[in-house]
Formats: C-alpha cells, structure tokens, sequence
C-alpha cells in the first residue's frame, strides 16, 4: 500500500501532464499521438535512443541522489550545479596533471604548463574520481559548514557558490588549463589512461562513438548504496532524523550541525560524480558551460522521485527520454518545437508540487481511501 | 439553543462522530466530556464549521440551520475558543479582537470605534483587559479574555469552549468560572469541552458524555459525580487516586547545585536552582507552565547549550554538566519531553525507528562490523517488546507514529525510555492530552519504576497528577524553587498560592 501510496501521485502527474501537453499541441497544430510517437519512441530504437538516453539519464541521476540526499535532511541543496563544475574541473586536473599531460603553445613550441606525474590508470582513474567526489564534498560541505556553524541559510549559500564555481573553474581552464590559442572554452585533453571505457566496448551491437559509459553504472551503483546509507545504516538514520524533526534528533542524542554538514558533503559528492561521466567518459577534458542545468534538472528529478533512490533513477530516466525525444519532435514535427519538452517538464514540475491540492479530489472518488492514513 | 441531530462524521476508515445528538438548553453551560479521540473536539467542529458532517443536522433554536463554514457560524452566534489560542502576538488586544471584522470603511480602520465598543462589552461582563495592550505582554489568563471578548464582540449567543482550563492556575481558574457563570446570567450559552472531571462538577448545568465517536451518557450534572462519569468516559471502573506504597528512598542520584539557565533572548529562565532526588522516590515539580520547568528538564537532559548553564548537576556522584545528551542517556537519564510531537518522535517514521532513537546507534540497533549497520532483527524485537509491555496499539511495529492516539504515542516513548534502563527518569506532562485509562497505565508504571529503584523527577501542569505522584513536591515560580511542601498533607490553595509567587 505505501509502495503504491509512493508510486500513484507522480504517475498520475506524469499522465495529467502528457495530457494537458497533447492539448497544447493540438492548439499549436499537430497531432498529439504523432508528437509523442516521436517524442517517446525515438528513445527506445536500438542502440542510439537507448544509448544516448542512458547517457542522458546519467547526470541526472547524480544530481537528483544529490538533492534527494540534501532533502532527506531537511536541507535545500541548489548548489550541485556548481559542486558539479567544480568536480569536473577538478577531476580534469587530475586527469591532466597526474596523467603526463603537457600543455604545449602550438606557436612557439614552449611547455605552458607541466605534469606532476604519469599514473597508470589504475591509479589514475580512482584518482580522478576522488577528486570529482572530494571537490563536490567540499563545495557542498561549505555551505552546510556555513549553516552548522553560523546558522546561515543553505538555500543562499548554494546558489552563491554556484556563481563563484562558474566563474572559478572558467578563470583556471582560460588561464592555465587550455591550449594556448585554442579558441574554444575549454582546457587540453586528460592522459588517455584516465579515460573511462564506453559500454559499447562491453554490449554487443552497441557501437562505442555512442558516449554511454562506465559512469552509467557507476549511477546504479550510487542509486544502492545511498538507499543503503540511508536506510539501513546509523548514519544514514542519524540524518533522516534531523530531517524529518531536528528537535527529536537532537533530543536522541544526535549532533544536528554534525549531520548538516554530513548531509551536505554527501549531496555535493554525488553531484560531483556528474564530473566522472562528462570528463572521464565523454569529453576527456574540462568543457566550460558543459552541463545543461543538471544541478537545477536534479531538484526536479528529486521532486517527481520522491527522493528516493529507486524513484530518482526512475525519473531520471523519464527526462532523459523528453530531453532525447524533443530534438526528434523538432526535426520531424511540422510545428511543434523541442520546446515542447520545456512544456511538459513545467506542468509535471507544477503537478508534483502541488500534490496537496489533489489529495482531496482523489479522497473524494475513493482512490484513496485506503492508501492514505 | 443548539441541537444535534445523528451527526455522524468518518475519516477515512475512523467513525470519529457516530450518530452523535444531543441538545444544549439555552443560558447553561454544558460540559462535553470524554477521552482524547472520542469524538468531542470533532463534533464541536463541525458545529462550528470547520468540518462538515457526513450525515445529520444541527438545529439552532429550534430550526434546522446549515453551517458550512465559521462564517456561516458567526452569523449564527457561536463563537469558539480554541485550546490554542489564535491571537496576532505583536498586534494589540483591540486589534486581535476586530481582525476580520474590522470596523471602519474598505480603506481605513477604525480602531477608536473598536476600542470604545471593546469597552462596552468587557464592562458588561466584567473582563478587564487594556485595549491597547499588546498580546505578547499579556498573561495567559488575560490572552483568554481577549479570546472571550473576541466572540462577544462578533455578538455570540453560544461559547463553544475547547479545554479553557488547560494553561490556567487554580485562581486563574476560579476567575475564569467567575466570567463564565457572569456570561450564564447574561443569557449566554456555553459549551465546554474538558477532560477535569472536578471542573464539570463545579461549573456545568448538564453533562454529555461521548466515548468511541457516541454520545454514552446525558447527565444533569448535580445528579451525577466523578466516579459515574469516568465509568461512562472509559467504560468501565477507574481508579482515580494513584495508589502507591511509600517510599523508601536510596542513595543521592541527581543533585543540582546552584543551576542558572539564560535563554537564547538572554533571559534568566532558571535562577540559581538547587536540590537532590534520591533512588527510589518521584520529587514532583509544581508550577504554572513557563515558570523554568521546560528549561530545567531539558538542561537535566543535556539539551541546553553549556554556554546557557551556570551552577553543577552531578549525576551519581559525576559532574554531568557539560556531558551531551547522547552520553547522559548512556549513564541512565531518560527523558519523556513534555512535548512529544516537537521533542519525542518522528512523526512519518514508523513505530520500530522510533524506539530507537537514542539508542539507534549502539547494540540492539545496529550489527556487523563497526556497528554500522541498522540490525532490522533487534530493533524489531526491541520495539515488539515495548509495544507488548506497553500495550501500544496497534501494536504494528511498521506503521507511522503518526498514526497512533496521542496516548499510545506517549506509551511508545515511555516504553522507549523505560528500556533503557534508566537511573534517573526526567518526565514532563506525562499525560498531556492522554485519555484516562492510558493515565492509570502510565502513572502506574511510573510508581512501578520508582520501587525498582530509580529516582524520578516528574513536572506536571496538572496539579492532581503531581500532589498524587509526588513523594517530594517542589514548587516553582519564575525561575526560582520557592519552596517544598508535603503532598499528602498540601492543599491546592497552599500550591496555587506559591505557584503565583504570592505566598508569605
């Protein structure tokens, strides 16, 4: 019963929206079944929807465990998009200064900037990991630090790193970390051993351009463990407790600053595994202004997943679909845009949020009469 | 004045009103009485409009009315007064009394015309309060008036009373039936919904007794008495004196020596504070609530800041000021919070994380390596235990706290801090809002408790539970123990006296 209690709510939202999205593209003038034929199905071919909505998906996944994680404690994490930023980047510079890379003025010929060293990947990728998971535990733990200790609001703070991350990261790749002359944002390549493999190497019929790859099942993996964390082990309790009544938490015993702290460092680690897929198994350097609001995409994953692991994934999925669907509904609709999928995504958003509002009506036709206490 | 008529309301699966009827005469007062959860707050509800019945009608004089909304009720007369007072703190008394029915036209307020008509009706029934007066700065008893003025001022005909008696003092009390009997010979209607059977007996006219969502009894109150009415409440006998052996008081456990509490706004809450509790005896705490009661149990608990504390609390012969509240559990201080919902529980999580809190990281919570991770098997069996010794029901281990009654949740966190085991049981409002027969459990075990040893420490706003509990009584006003009386041998005068600081 709780299970379905769970699972109702967003699936009802997610019909009520691929309904009020069909009138939309009605008004606009195309057909509402061909739209989302093209919408949903251009996901499902084999192996480029897949593929790629997988690696949509992916990002996603990080960032909505990492504000579900937030959430649970009774925290507002708008910050993974710059916690992400500043893993990627860091993770690069591992990639790049532990991975034997030089960067090198193609003009004179000069060595701008020398590597530490040159680790074998089986040093170096776990390195470059960590250092996308530490950045986002540092960049996340400051404002909960900030919160501990000053009382400060996290909802603030987050979104101000968010700005200092941009613009620190984009200040390194433009001054030290780019190919001198390079006239794109971003910086040289990572050593080759710090390149994570593609899944096509390991499927069958899955060619390997397509950039799904090993970060995928790092997500799954993250998606376990932090239903593991936080519900079957005593931290993980410690911080469900201060979420869900800090005044009982602190009353059994439980160091509420401690868990914010905790809580917040976990979130930006999981947005900064975003870092491990778009440098380590896709791009293989730092691309400035590379994620397409995955910090701010993950609040509503979170939402619609009810912050759980399993509904995170779920919903993670679900917009990766849209987000691959909408260039096909683009390209092949007579005049329904891509933006169609901005459209869709606001109504679930709004549905969601406002769930209260349904409880009554839904009580009222004895839907859940038995399923709400 | 007002009838009901077969109003039956469900929610969800809980018939919380069952055919419910009954008839108030008009210029009485009628007491409503019943445990928590039988359906008394319910049915006033919907006579005031915030709920609406399933089935049935309400008559007013005589004519079957449909009252939907409050408005609808106000139009009608009745007023209401809430358990919690639903006052604007920072706003003034004649402010509070004229919100949403501001005199005056669509721009300007009129508050000259307010205050003057506020006047009128405080002098005619005699309930002083300054118009002008911030809510904030007024007492309790007086915050009360202002709610009484409020439905007059809206012209109410029928007072619908919801537990007036709850935050007053025994004077306070006496005032407030001296206002309500004044309001009776002025023609007024009151309705009052309490759980003190000696305030029914004292102040009513009739009596309807509701229990399980059905109206069990229908008594003129000067034919019945108290030991009638709670068999009616519970259905069957109850003990209302809690019968206890003397005691035999052990060894010194806790003693606090000169403890000081500042509050976060920098106000002395607590003021140089000393005494002693030995095993084996329950030392009571008498006060009117916000008198330094919450912060001395919460400082005895390790919930105080050690910045906010001067003086010692030594527990068994250690100094545990500056310990944390996890490490005076570990040492045998539970507490029962006077506020469950804020303090004791985590309302959405199930019954079994509840038992444990406090204890969720230690054995029998957690297993494996590192004591890491949570041990489903032991906390299962742990939290089927206090359920069992308890009598928590439903006793379902899985479902949300929240949805128990207020006395089986109580049950669950005494169940919770009784395992600990404790030395030394800090224990606040015990039976707050619990219904009669879950008193009788609760204080039961308490005296239980006591015998096999363990020194308790137990603030009541209820004046009857702690003289009938306590085997020292302390008294507390501002902040200060201003004495210790025998309570066997006390009268309520004597305490009431000292409670308000004005004895001697």
């Amino acid at each position: 019963m709780k299970l379905l209690r769970e699972i109702l709510f967003p699936l009802i939202a997610v019909i009520a929206a691929f309904i009020i999205g069909g009138i939309v593209v009605l008004i606009i003038g195309d057909s509402p079944i061909q739209t989302y034929k093209l919408l949903i199905g251009s996901a499902f071919s084999w192996p480029d929807g897949i593929g790629y909505t997988l690696f949509l998906a992916t990002p996603l996944i990080f960032t909505g465990l990492a504000v579900a994680v937030a959430f649970r404690c009774g925290l507002l994490n708008i910050g993974a998009e710059g916690q992400l930023y500043i893993a990627a980047f860091a993770a690069a510079w591992v990639g790049i200064k532990f991975g034997g890379v030089s960067i090198i003025n193609p003009g004179t010929g000069a060595v701008v900037n020398s590597p530490y060293a040159n680790l074998p990947m089986l040093v170096l990728v776990p390195l470059c990991c960590i250092a996308a998971i530490g950045a986002g535990a540092i960049w996340g733990g400051i404002p909960g630090l900030l919160k501990a200790k000053f009382g400060s609001h996290e909802v603030i703070n987050t979104i101000m790193l968010n700005f200092i991350a941009v613009a620190l990261v984009s200040y390194f790749t433009q001054y030290h970390y780019k190919v001198p002359g390079d006239a794109i944002m971003q910086t040289t390549e990572i050593g080759t051993r710090a390149h994570i493999a593609r899944l096509g190497k390991f499927i069958p019929g899955l060619p390997e351009r397509i950039p799904l790859n090993l970060a995928f099942i790092l997500a799954i993996l993250a998606c376990v463990l932090v239903y593991v964390f936080l519900w079957k082990t005593k931290w993980g309790y410690e911080i469900r407790a201060t979420g869900q009544n800090p005044s009982a938490a602190e009353y059994g015993g439980i160091s509420i600053r401690k868990q914010i702290i905790l809580a917040m460092a976990i979130s930006g680690g999981l947005a900064g595994m975003v870092g491990i897929n778009e440098v380590l198994g896709y791009r293989y350097r730092y691309y400035d202004g590379f994620s397409a609001d995955y910090g701010f995409v993950g609040i509503a994953v979170a939402l619609l997943g009810r912050n759980h692991p399993v509904g995170v994934f779920l919903a993670a999925i679900l917009f990766a679909v849209l987000l691959r669907g909408g260039i096909f509904v683009d390209a092949f609709t007579m005049k329904v845009s891509k933006d169609i999928v901005q459209v869709l995504l606001g109504i679930l958003i709004v549905l969601v949020a406002s769930e209260a509002m349904f409880r009554g009506p839904l009580k009222k036709f004895g839907l859940m009469k038995k399923i709400s206490t | 004045m007002i009838e009901l008529r077969n109003i039956t309301k469900r929610f969800g699966e809980v018939l919380a009103n069952d055919h419910v009827s009954f008839k108030v005469a008009p210029g009485t007062i009628h007491a409503i009485v019943g445990e928590n959860g039988a359906g008394k707050s319910t049915a006033m509800r919907i006579a005031y409009g915030f709920y609406t019945a399933d089935s049935g009608e309400i008559l007013i004089n005589g004519e079957v009315r449909e009252i939907r909304t409050p408005h609808d009720a106000i139009a009608l007369g009745i007023g209401m007064v809430h358990q919690h007072f639903m006052l604007v703190e920072p706003m003034t008394v004649a402010e509070n009394i004229v919100l949403g029915a501001e005199p005056g036209n669509a721009a300007a307020l009129d508050l000259k015309t307010a205050a003057a008509e506020i006047r009128k009706v405080s002098d005619e029934f005699k309930l002083a309060v300054d118009p002008h007066a911030t809510i904030e700065t007024l007492s309790v008893g007086q915050q009360q008036r202002v709610e009484l003025l409020k439905a007059l001022y809206r012209h109410a005909q029928l007072l619908i009373l919801d537990e007036p008696t709850a935050v007053l003092t025994p004077q306070e009390v006496e005032e407030f039936f001296a206002i309500l009997r004044r309001m009776r010979e002025q023609g007024k209607t009151i309705i009052i919904i309490t759980h003190k059977l000696s305030e029914v007996l004292a102040i009513s006219d009739n009596v309807t007794v509701m229990r399980d969502g059905k109206v069990v009894g229908d008594v003129k109150t000067s034919e019945t008495n108290a030991a009638e009415l709670a068999r009616l409440m519970v259905g069957r006998d109850v003990l209302l004196r809690v019968e206890k052996p003397d005691a035999k008081p052990g060894a010194p456990v806790l003693a606090v020596n000169q403890l000081s509490i500042t509050g976060r706004d920098g106000t002395r809450r607590l003021n140089g504070v000393s005494f002693e509790i030995r095993a084996g005896e329950i030392v009571g705490i008498a006060g009117v609530e916000g008198n330094g009661q919450t912060e001395l149990i919460e400082a005895l608990a390790g919930l105080i800041p050690g910045s906010h504390i001067s003086g010692t609390i030594n527990f068994e012969g250690n100094d545990v000021t500056n310990a944390d509240a996890r490490r005076r559990k570990e040492l045998g201080i539970a507490h029962v919070p006077e506020d469950r919902h804020r303090r004791g529980l985590l309302l959405d999580s199930s019954l079994a994380e509840n038992t444990i809190l406090g204890v969720h990281y230690r054995k029998p919570a957690v297993a494996g390596i590192g004591d890491v991770m949570l041990d489903e098997k032991g906390i299962r069996k742990r939290t089927e235990q206090v359920i069992r010794d308890f009598d928590v029901r439903p006793p379902n281990p899985m479902l949300p706290a929240r949805a128990l009654s207020g006395g089986n949740q109580q049950k669950l966190i005494i169940g919770r801090e009784f395992e600990l085991p404790p030395k030394l049981l800090l224990v606040s409002q015990p039976t707050r809002g619990v219904d009669i027969g879950a008193i009788e459990f609760i204080h039961r075990k308490i005296v239980a408790l006591r015998d096999a040893g363990c020194a308790v420490l137990l603030v009541s706003a209820e004046l009857e539970e702690v003289t009938a509990l306590s085997d020292r009584l302390l008294v507390i006003h501002t902040g200060e123990i201003v004495g210790e009386v025998d309570p066997k041998t006390v009268t309520n005068e004597e305490i009431g006296l000292m409670m308000t600081g004005s004895h001697k």
